[in-house]
């Protein structure tokens, strides 16, 4: 019975993760990854390691693979950047290709010879006997607050400073100062403490729409003052040209606060 | 199953994400194929937790999953940035570290 399950489970794993690279779409490749790793589970459990496998399906098929998905709907895949236009390198030739297959056999040739032919007898066994505790969660538990506490440690500031930098590297960077004369908005570390325009930094703005603050034509704009103000504003932002200049009262993009 | 069956399989899913790593041009392509890797290392680490009967491998395989984690997130933000710089998405043509 547990040959069964595994050769399922070897299969569906292998079946996805040739899936992943072969799809050309990449939300398909996203969502045979789901599969690979829903597999993998499997196999996890079929090792006795249960909580390993519950992390697997949680933490990696749930939580990253939605992180994936987001990304891949946000930027979209090849067939998207072909449509609106932008430079598609050219794909790797048959000959690269062939290469690249061959490196992968290569590579599966060697890791096996490398690992059947160790020496290591237990390899051949059924593992070690099975006893009730093992892979539970109370001795993952009990090896991670005591013997295991440094890495433990390690990892939680590892995860904060991955969402940190997350954060850094992904946010909009179109209402800071651009001075340098190059157009190109500059960061530093200082831009933290810097105040604002209003509305940067919202996801409105991440979708290309500003926030308006005056609504009404006619009327005196409820923030902007009557000068035209001097915004920071970035380049090749669209209706900032074809606005007349200097009219008080006329629906504003100003964005000082 | 022996434990070695479970070594092949590891072998085999690491080897197609190398191969998937040489032959893909698309970052978020490469970033899967990179999981596809550390996910035939945990699985190896496992098989070999059940070998010796010892949960350190497992142990392990989750440090492995935290890392993976990490790299995901800090490997998409860099992608979204891409996107919003307007850069191509192809590995071959960004070859310079700036901006």
């Amino acid at each position: 019975m547990s040959s069964v399950l595994f050769f399922i489970a070897a299969i569906g794993a292998i079946a996805g993760a040739i899936g992943v690279i072969t799809l050309e779409n990449p939300f398909y490749s996203v969502l045979a990854l789901v599969g690979h790793l829903i597999s993998l589970a499997a196999l996890f459990l079929l090792l006795r390691a249960e909580f390993v496998a519950a992390a697997q399906v949680v933490v990696y098929a749930g939580a990253v693979m939605v992180l994936y998905t987001f990304v891949v709907s946000y930027v979209g895949g090849d067939s998207a950047q072909a449509r609106i236009g932008e430079p598609i390198g050219r794909p790797p030739g048959a000959t690269m290709t062939l290469a690249a297959w061959a490196c992968g056999g290569a590579l599966v040739i060697e890791l096996c010879i490398a690992v059947l032919g160790s020496g290591l007898k237990a390899i051949s066994t059924h593992g070690a006997a099975y006893s009730p505790t093992f892979g539970s969660p109370q001795q993952i538990g009990d090896l991670l607050l005591t013997r295991f506490l440094a890495p433990f440690e390690i990892a939680s500031y590892l995860l904060l400073i991955a969402a940190v930098g997350a954060v850094v590297l992904a946010r909009r960077r179109g209402g800071v100062d651009d001075d340098d004369g190059t157009g190109v908005p500059v960061i530093t570390a200082m831009d933290i403490f810097r105040p604002r325009p209003q509305g940067t930094g919202t996801m409105a703005e991440g979708v290309g729409g500003r926030v308006r603050i005056a609504g009404v034509a006619g009327q005196a704009p409820v923030v902007e003052p009557a000068a035209p103000a001097r915004v920071a504003e970035p380049v090749g932002v669209p209706g900032r040209a074809s606005e007349p200049a200097g009219v008080p009262g006329g629906e504003s993009e100003g964005l000082d606060a | 199953m022996s434990i070695g069956w479970y070594l092949v399989v590891s072998a085999l899913i690491f080897s197609i994400g190398a191969g998937g790593v040489l032959i893909r041009r698309n970052p978020l392509v490469i970033l899967l194929c990179l999981e596809l890797m550390l996910n035939a290392a945990n699985l190896a680490l496992i098989g070999f937790s059940r070998m010796w009967g010892n949960g350190d491998g497992q142990i392990f395989a989750l440090i492995v999953m935290v890392v993976a984690a990490c790299e995901v997130t800090v490997g998409l933000g860099v992608i979204v940035a891409m996107h919003r710089l307007r850069l191509p998405m192809n590995v071959d043509e960004i070859r310079e570290l700036q901006g």
